[in-house]
């Protein structure tokens, strides 16, 4: 090697001279692939101020807000509005919180992680699946939260503990519906800044152009059709359904179809175009 | 595998197209096993598209590329089990830790949490980051971004490494400290391959050096080698006698017939001679003359030189406008 006759410094201060070689383990499996990336995904949840802001400040909020300065005026009493409400603000929290994944994988494309993780032997899918799966447990928490607060200024869901379970569990079937929708436009457009523009005004047309906030019955006949197409009103039907004990069958199909179009429609030209940056 | 063990890479009319543009127009490579090479070239020459490729990150048009005895393409999970890869942008998540980064790196390569920790704190350790292992790496500078995205390449010993760019926007103290990381990565008999625009980087870096330019490769060979066959020395020679400096000129021109440059400093002047035999001859002409010399020096040709005498445009005009981006 011919890069002895360079200027060198006394082998104690260069940094790295210290570490030793280490063989490269045998090439890790799926479960161990995904499971580092639900690591990773928890342990931003800890250390990003945005995703404890979504995740509990932002709920408890809205939650405030809406029921005391303006449920009289909408439902009669803070304490009626409550009950049409809450289970509303849960959809809420879990949209804006199904976002965060995606954009960190926005950002991973954009830097070099992107590269970096492809350059591994790992299961490449691990990015998304394990990362969806970390997910799952910050939904859970994200959900709590608000259902907790509204237990302690009156909530009572007339569907009992089961129909708080059920819907729980219907409303992380929704989110990771809803997240591929996020996630399509994560790998769609290559600037971080527009990206997480775009993702922002899109949940709040989402969130506001629902039956969320009021029922959409009590809407102009054009408006309520609107509000009819947007695949959180049903989320939103269903939650409350659920919570409450009196879900049509129309209302719980129509619940899972909004499920089964977010996927249908969004996760397939995302995986498409996944794939599309390795051409 | 036809693979040649003493060849780390080997490539073979390698093409990429974009669209109307020829990324690369048939590059053919050969990096020697335990060496630094440089793939040295200004901006849009191709470097990075011919690392993305050999790092399995990009297929290429046509062509074939053997990294380690396997194809990048029909291969492509056995060359990455055995190659790294610290890109141009660096790979962190600014919202984790250095010591988080770390971590998730060793993962990436299969090491188990608790290993994957102590191997995280012991490069944190070696790479004077301890400090601010547990500060989110957003608050970090410059350089010590550039040193955990290099310990990261770090993790596991690669018989390969890649490094594109990897002192691109840093301040010169930042600068040495990488290469001498990259020095202790081949201290194992790992191959590294690195591309550059600075030609001091890879004049200093380098083993043997490839210069490319729109895709195609203009000069291969050690940097002595290149800097010996491929363009003029210089001969600085200063003057007793300012005055005379007009007829020095004149004289050396006729002499040996090359061009001369008059500096700002009214007794010096720069000539250019093809070999060391022109300079004795150069100044024998000067004292017949009787034109007193101070002094003088026998300049060695920078890589830049070479450069232009081999594309017709230097490296240093793109580089500059990228330093000033950076700054700014």
């Amino acid at each position: 090697m011919t890069s002895s006759s360079t200027q060198a410094r006394p082998a104690a201060e260069i940094p790295g001279r210290s570490v030793p070689s280490l063989q490269r383990p045998p090439a890790p499996g799926a479960l161990f692939a995904c499971r580092t990336f639900a690591w990773r995904t928890l342990i931003k949840l800890k250390y990003v101020q945005d995703h404890l802001g979504t995740a509990v400040v932002f709920p408890v909020i809205l939650t405030l807000v809406f029921t005391y300065l303006l449920g009289g005026a909408i439902a009669g009493t803070p304490g009626e509005y409550l009950q049409f409400f809450l289970p509303g603000v849960i959809v809420l929290s879990l949209v804006a919180s199904s976002m965060m994944s995606a954009l960190t994988l926005n950002r991973d494309i954009a830097t070099g992680m992107f590269d970096r993780v492809r350059s591994t032997p790992i299961w490449q899918p691990a990015v998304l699946v394990g990362t969806m799966g970390g997910d799952v447990l910050r939904y859970a928490l994200t959900s709590v939260v608000p259902l907790a607060l509204g237990l302690l200024l009156g909530f009572r869901p007339d569907g009992g503990f089961a129909g708080v379970v059920l819907a729980l569990l219907y409303l992380q079937l929704f989110t990771f519906s809803v997240s591929w929708l996020w996630m399509f436009f994560a790998v769609l457009i290559p600037q971080p800044t527009a990206a997480a523009g775009v993702v922002n005004l899109l949940q709040f047309i989402l969130l506001f152009g629902s039956n969320i906030l009021a029922p959409s019955e009590t809407m102009p006949g054009w408006l309520e059709a609107v509000v009819k197409l947007n695949p959180v009103t049903h989320a939103a039907t269903t939650t409350r359904g659920l919570m409450h004990g009196d879900l049509s069958g129309g209302d719980l199909t129509a619940g899972l179809l909004a499920c089964a179009a977010l996927i249908v429609v969004f996760a397939t030209p995302t995986a498409l175009l996944y794939n599309r940056k390795q051409r | 595998m036809t693979g040649n063990p003493a060849l780390a890479i080997e490539t073979h009319e390698l093409v990429k197209v974009y669209g109307e543009t020829r990324a690369l127009d048939g590059l053919d490579l050969t990096v020697r096993t335990g060496t630094i090479h440089g793939v040295l070239g200004p901006n849009g020459a191709g470097k990075t598209t011919a690392m993305k490729i050999l790092a399995t990150l990009l297929r290429p048009t046509s062509g074939n590329a053997q990294v380690l005895g396997h194809d990048v393409v029909r291969e492509a999970s056995a060359v990455r089990r055995r190659i790294g890869l610290t890109g141009q942008t660096m790979a962190l998540d600014e919202d984790m830790t250095g010591l988080q980064n770390l971590i998730l790196a060793g993962r990436l390569q299969g090491l188990r949490h608790r290993p994957a920790t102590a191997r995280a704190e012991r490069l944190l350790e070696a790479f004077e980051l301890t400090e601010v292992g547990n500060r989110l790496v957003k608050t970090y500078s410059g350089g010590q971004k550039r040193r955990i995205d290099v310990a990261a390449s770090m993790v596991v010993t690669h018989e390969l490494l890649f490094l594109d760019e990897p002192t691109t926007g840093l301040d010169p103290r930042s600068r040495s400290e990488v290469w001498q990381m990259i020095r202790v990565l081949v201290q194992d008999g790992g191959t590294v391959l690195l591309t550059t625009q600075y030609l001091d980087e890879a004049d200093q870096m380098a083993d043997d050096l490839t210069l490319i330019d729109h895709g195609r490769v203009v000069a291969r060979g050690t940097p002595a080698e290149l800097k010996t066959s491929r363009a003029d020395g210089v001969l600085e020679v200063l003057l007793t006698d300012p005055s005379r400096r007009a007829e020095a000129g004149t004289l050396l021109a006729r002499a040996i017939g090359a061009g001369v440059d008059a500096e700002s400093d009214p007794s010096r002047l720069l000539v250019k001679i093809p070999d060391a035999d022109q300079a004795a001859r150069a100044l024998g002409e000067l004292a017949r003359a009787g034109i007193s010399v101070e002094d003088f020096t026998l300049g060695q040709p920078s890589l830049d030189t070479v450069f232009l005498a081999l594309t017709g445009h230097s490296t240093l005009d793109d580089t500059r406008e990228e330093e000033a981006e950076v700054r700014a």
